[in-house]
């Protein structure tokens, strides 16, 4: 008998917690490893003002937080990359119509070991590198040390934003794919001889490496990625919006909580976590995505209009 | 009184049938699934070329895709043969002990710990190579960094261990007690009865372990996609690094486009695990059914 009443009272609390899940507004947030960690910090302190919302960010890389969009298994995918056009067919084959809102601006910080003797870069030497063609530091003015290639798997955004941008070709096949950011930071703290890519906000964090200055060509002048004003200025070549995609024009939970990243506050706290606050021609943007203005733009693939440094090309 | 229960009886019966069946079914149903939805990659990529290739590169933009899994076939195999090289020493020695030299008492605290071993998650075993078993090897080898083939096979070796120890101690212990009390009444010292007589009486049971363990190494995903580093070109020694056929269905499944090519050849990949992993059990079963008989 006590075990009946036993059984009985978890069932009742089980109920009741289920209730109070149902009650509340869910928003499943899931992709890229750049975002995860601006983007928890911004839930956390969103849902201690929203008491009633509970946001739940999960990673797995930029493909699939965007493959979960298309999928509806979650109502924001965070993306450090712009979604694909093929991926844009699948989704409105499956009636899913993807918006993009901007909320950070990332500086993808080129990363060696502190050991290494090497502190700048151009562009054209980081393709180099990276597809394989310049394979010891004693070429791009290093000690005579071959060089281990880090980056990420091919469901990273920032794998492709690599690849697109700045590599202009395909990795050399010796490249270690590495799980996150935090991965690669970690193994270059132990690898003198490597390289590799992360976050801004990974990269100021991280110890025990080096960030690279990163001029656009030979000549040029070298800028650093944890400078705000060269980032802000478009100065540093390698710079890119971070995105959020959402299905069609958010409403309710999802739009509150984008509203409050877009918010000042919710920009300090990019900044805050290592990354830059949007300028003002992506504010319009995402203002039109939120249909703020009124008239939402068609094609969210569509940056380089805004006027703002999207990369290098 | 009597035919109700006859009707239990069948009942019974028919249940223990459902569920022998059912494995069965599910087998036969993993099987089918994998080739039919693999069969689509072969209608682009040559079979030949997907499996001694090694340019796998499906998500290529610069240049086009290729699917060849050739590096990745031999990583698979490196690793595992890797492992196992360093296992079946150890686990033939340890179930030597358990079964021959150790009290009862030792035994008794000795094998619920190596039957923990086996409990342990993939992703901890993980994690210890890469900020143990990693650190080592390249302080040892003089290398940069220690995310290679070796790695994983002495991760994959600690993995496969508790397998192989308990199957061969069982092998061992089943040898009749006749042929240990034979030798040692011919004036053979515990070690010779030990090594020429029942290691070699209990042989097939004791290769029957190492493949099943060596089963266990080829399936392994998380461990070895922690700790080998994940490099797509042709490994040439155990100091590269490499990214086993596990490894790439884990990375790219979860990504990748439904029913594209890319798609296909990841069942594609599928399916050659699947074949291995097979065929890897059957010899074992076979190789175990036959000692069996021997010894009767």
């Amino acid at each position: 008998m006590n075990r009946f009443v036993r059984l009985f009272t978890i069932g009742a609390a089980l109920v009741f917690y289920c209730n109070i899940c149902l009650a509340e507004d869910m928003v499943q947030v899931k992709g890229s490893d750049t975002l995860i960690n601006m983007v928890q910090k911004l839930s956390e302190i969103y849902m201690a003002k929203k008491p009633g919302t509970a946001i739940a960010v999960t990673g797995g890389g930029s493909g699939t937080g965007i493959a979960g969009l298309i999928n509806k298994k979650c109502d924001i995918a965070n993306s450090s990359r712009q979604i694909k056009s093929s991926e844009v067919e699948d989704a409105n084959k499956r009636g899913v119509d993807p918006k993009r809102v901007v909320v950070a601006i990332d500086a993808l910080s080129i990363i060696v070991s502190a050991q290494n003797s090497v502190d700048k870069l151009t562009v054209d030497q980081i393709g180099k590198i990276y597809r394989g063609e310049v394979k010891n530091w004693n070429e791009v003015g290093g000690n005579d040390l071959p060089i281990t290639l880090y980056g990420r798997q091919s469901n990273s955004g920032t794998y492709d934003f690599m690849k697109e941008n700045v590599m202009l070709g395909e990795y050399s096949p010796n490249l270690k794919s590495m799980n996150g950011n935090a991965q690669i930071a970690e193994a270059l703290k132990q690898d003198a001889s490597g390289i590799g890519y992360v976050g801004v906000g990974y990269a100021k964090e991280a110890s025990g490496i080096k960030v690279l200055k990163v001029a656009t060509k030979p000549g040029a002048t070298y800028y650093d990625p944890m400078n705000s004003i060269d980032v802000k200025n478009g100065k540093y070549p390698i710079t890119r919006p971070l995105n959020q995609y959402v299905n069609g024009t958010p409403k309710g939970a999802v739009r509150n909580f984008i509203i409050f990243e877009l918010s000042e506050e919710g920009q300090a706290i990019v900044e805050k976590e290592g990354f830059f606050a949007i300028p003002g021609e992506y504010q319009a943007y995402n203002d039109q995505t939120l249909g703020i203005t009124g008239t939402v733009r068609d094609d969210p693939m569509r940056p380089k209009d805004l006027g703002v440094n999207d990369g290098i090309g | 009184m009597a035919k109700h229960n006859n009707f239990k009886e069948k009942l019974i019966h028919g249940l223990f049938f459902l569920n022998g069946l059912l494995v069965v079914i599910v087998l036969v149903g993993i099987f089918v699934l994998l080739v039919t939805k693999s069969l689509p990659a072969f209608k682009e990529i040559r079979f030949s070329e997907f499996l001694f290739k090694a340019n796998w590169n499906p998500t290529a933009t610069f240049v086009t895709p290729s699917y060849g899994i050739g590096s990745m076939l031999v990583s698979t195999l490196m690793v595992s043969i890797g492992a196992l090289a360093i296992a079946i020493p150890l686990g033939i020695g340890a179930a030597a002990y358990l079964s021959d030299v150790a009290s009862q008492r030792v035994r008794e605290i000795a094998k619920p710990i190596i039957e923990i071993l086996a409990g342990i998650p993939s992703v901890v075993i993980g994690f210890l190579g890469i900020v143990l078993v990693g650190p080592v090897i390249a302080k040892i080898f003089h290398i940069s960094n220690g995310l290679n083939a070796l790695n994983g096979s002495i991760l994959l070796a600690v993995m496969a261990l508790p397998t192989i120890i308990s199957l061969s101690e069982d092998a061992l212990n089943s040898v009749p007690k006749s042929f240990q009390e034979a030798s040692l009444a011919l004036g053979a010292t515990h070690w010779q009865t030990l090594v020429r007589v029942k290691i070699p009486a209990a042989l097939s049971g004791i290769i029957a372990a190492s493949m099943l363990g060596m089963g266990r190494a080829i399936g392994e995903t998380m461990t070895v996609l922690m700790a080998t580093g994940c490099a797509i070109a042709m490994p040439t020694s155990f100091l590269q690094s490499v990214q086993t056929m596990t490894a790439t269905i884990a990375i790219e499944l979860g990504e990748v486009p439904y029913n594209t090519t890319h798609y296909y050849a990841l069942f594609g990949i599928g399916l050659v695990l699947f074949i291995i992993t097979f065929i890897v059990n059957m010899i074992s079963d076979i190789v175990l059914h036959k000692y069996q008989r021997v010894l009767k």
